[in-house]
């Protein structure tokens, strides 16, 4: 029997649950999933705050992917409640078990002033460059956005920092600042990917900006041709996300940390030594700082640098890459971070192992918010110089 | 016995070998009895005033035994010891 457009609704309707939009804005940040069901433009002009967009016409193909849960609460709409409707009675076919369409849709949601928002979209290059990210649910077009907004700053383009400026690039973090005072020399290539023979002598940072406008233009670089000092890391270090360390010493390392708890960023931490790689996370006051773990660096026989021991050169690849990923998950929100958490890698096992992190209630660094630790000049003790007031 | 991971900076003291092992109801005692094999790892596992070495941290299995019971810190028999040192190198 043919049916008309107003039938096919009136039977979807029929079998379907719908509730109104007050209903819905009660549910808003319960576990709902809310489907806007309109197409791009229509969604782009104006969509429920934290609505996901899958048109209409890939529902079917795409629900599966970005919903995969079939117990998960549904509630769909479109513009005027038709669509949302076909669509509901389609996910219920599917096996969906908990779907609701609101009645009136998008218009009615508006005229009742019910809170909205312009989401923040991709231009149509973007929208191809980083489609293999917006594909994934844990990221999508809103993922990107914050990603494009996000500012991460580099410690060190060199061998951690190379691969992750690279991939936080290619990933379109918005800003990205660069820390190091050094010059290209052909010793570092064999490690640090920035660079290349025709830079040798030219600063690293002019360097590093070189390769990474030319791997993605929508990357804005911040270059910091000078050494990460007591007088001018807090300037240096406010203002971004997240700070990713890709140092080469302790004094660097403990100031940062310092830096880190007065400003409360968040930082991805790397280190390398031959064939071994450690990385974690130390968020402010939420996990453990460095100083937790520890306490004073070792002395010099117990440490020595790359320049002095050797490494190979993908190790810093790898660790770097992980440093990237850390960034990437905190900035999206997304994932287990290594916060309270230190991965260790023997590149000559093959071996991955996690230990667990402790924040110490008596660190002198983290032990009081209120009272971060003095923004000092470490020498190869780093002892720490006591606290101050919490300013910022 | 309990197997004792070793970080590369401290293989030197091993004859290069990655994991040792030793016998020991606690992991002070553990580190007594590596001690008496390889003295100047032995070294690096004390500190002067007989307490945590200051240096590396020491993990048994993934918990940091500064939060378990230091030394006095049992050894199940399946458990291995990691020692981790901090490590500064990035470039």
């Amino acid at each position: 029997m043919a049916m008309t457009y107003q039938e096919m609704i009136a039977l979807a309707k029929a079998e379907i649950r719908e509730i109104d939009p007050a209903t819905l804005e009660r549910r808003i940040g319960d576990g709902t999933a809310i489907v806007d069901c309109r197409e791009a433009d229509e969604f782009e002009q104006g969509a429920i705050r934290g609505a996901r967009l899958i048109p209409r016409g890939l529902l079917e193909s795409n629900i599966a992917m970005q919903i995969p849960d079939r117990s998960t609460p549904i509630a769909i709409y479109c513009a005027a409640g038709a669509r949302s409707a076909l669509a509901a009675k389609v996910l219920q076919d599917m096996g969906y078990t908990d779907v609701v369409s609101m009645a009136g849709g998008f218009g009615r949601w508006k005229s009742e002033g019910r809170d909205w928002a312009e989401p923040v979209t991709l231009t149509k290059e973007q929208k191809i460059r980083y489609s293999r990210h917006t594909l994934l649910p844990e990221v999508g077009e809103a993922g990107q956005a914050k990603l494009l907004d996000a500012k991460v700053l580099l410690i060190g383009a060199g061998g951690l920092g190379s691969p992750a400026a690279l991939y936080l690039a290619a990933a379109g973090v918005g800003v990205l600042g660069i820390v190091d005072f050094d010059v290209v020399d052909s010793s570092n290539l064999q490690r640090q990917i920035l660079h290349n023979v025709d830079r040798i002598g030219m600063p690293k940072v002019e360097s590093a900006r070189e390769t990474l406008i030319a791997l993605n233009p929508d990357v804005k670089i911040r270059m910091h041709n000078t050494r990460l000092s007591a007088g001018n890391i807090l300037e240096i270090m406010s203002g971004y996300d997240v700070v990713v360390d890709g140092g080469d010493n302790f004094p660097t390392r403990y100031l940062i940390n310092d830096a880190s708890l007065h400003l409360e960023i968040p930082v991805v931490h790397g280190a390398i030594f031959r064939f071994e790689g450690q990385a974690s996370v130390f968020h402010p006051y939420e996990g453990p700082c460095y100083r937790c773990l520890f306490p004073q660096p070792p002395p010099p026989e117990l440490a020595p640098s790359c320049a002095e021991a050797g490494v190979l050169g993908v190790l810093p690849g790898i660790v770097g890459s992980i440093e990237a990923m850390e960034a990437i998950k905190l900035i999206l929100g997304i994932g287990e971070p290594l916060v309270g958490k230190l991965l260790t890698y023997d590149a000559l096992e093959q071996e991955f192992r996690q230990l667990k992190l402790r924040r110490n209630p008596e660190c002198p660094a983290c032990g009081d918010r209120e009272q971060p630790p003095a923004i000092v000049e470490y020498d190869d003790l780093c002892m720490p110089a006591g606290t101050v007031a919490r300013t910022t | 016995m309990t197997t004792i991971n070793l970080p590369t900076i401290l293989r030197q003291h091993t004859g290069g070998a990655k994991k040792i092992t030793a016998s020991g109801r606690t992991v002070g005692e553990v580190f007594a009895a590596i001690g008496s094999e390889y003295p100047k790892l032995g070294e690096q596992l004390t500190s002067p005033d007989g307490g945590l070495p200051i240096f590396v941290n020491v993990f048994l299995d993934d918990e940091d035994i500064r939060y378990l019971d230091g030394l006095d810190t049992v050894v199940d028999e399946n458990a291995d010891i990691t020692i981790l040192p901090a490590v500064a190198g990035g470039r």
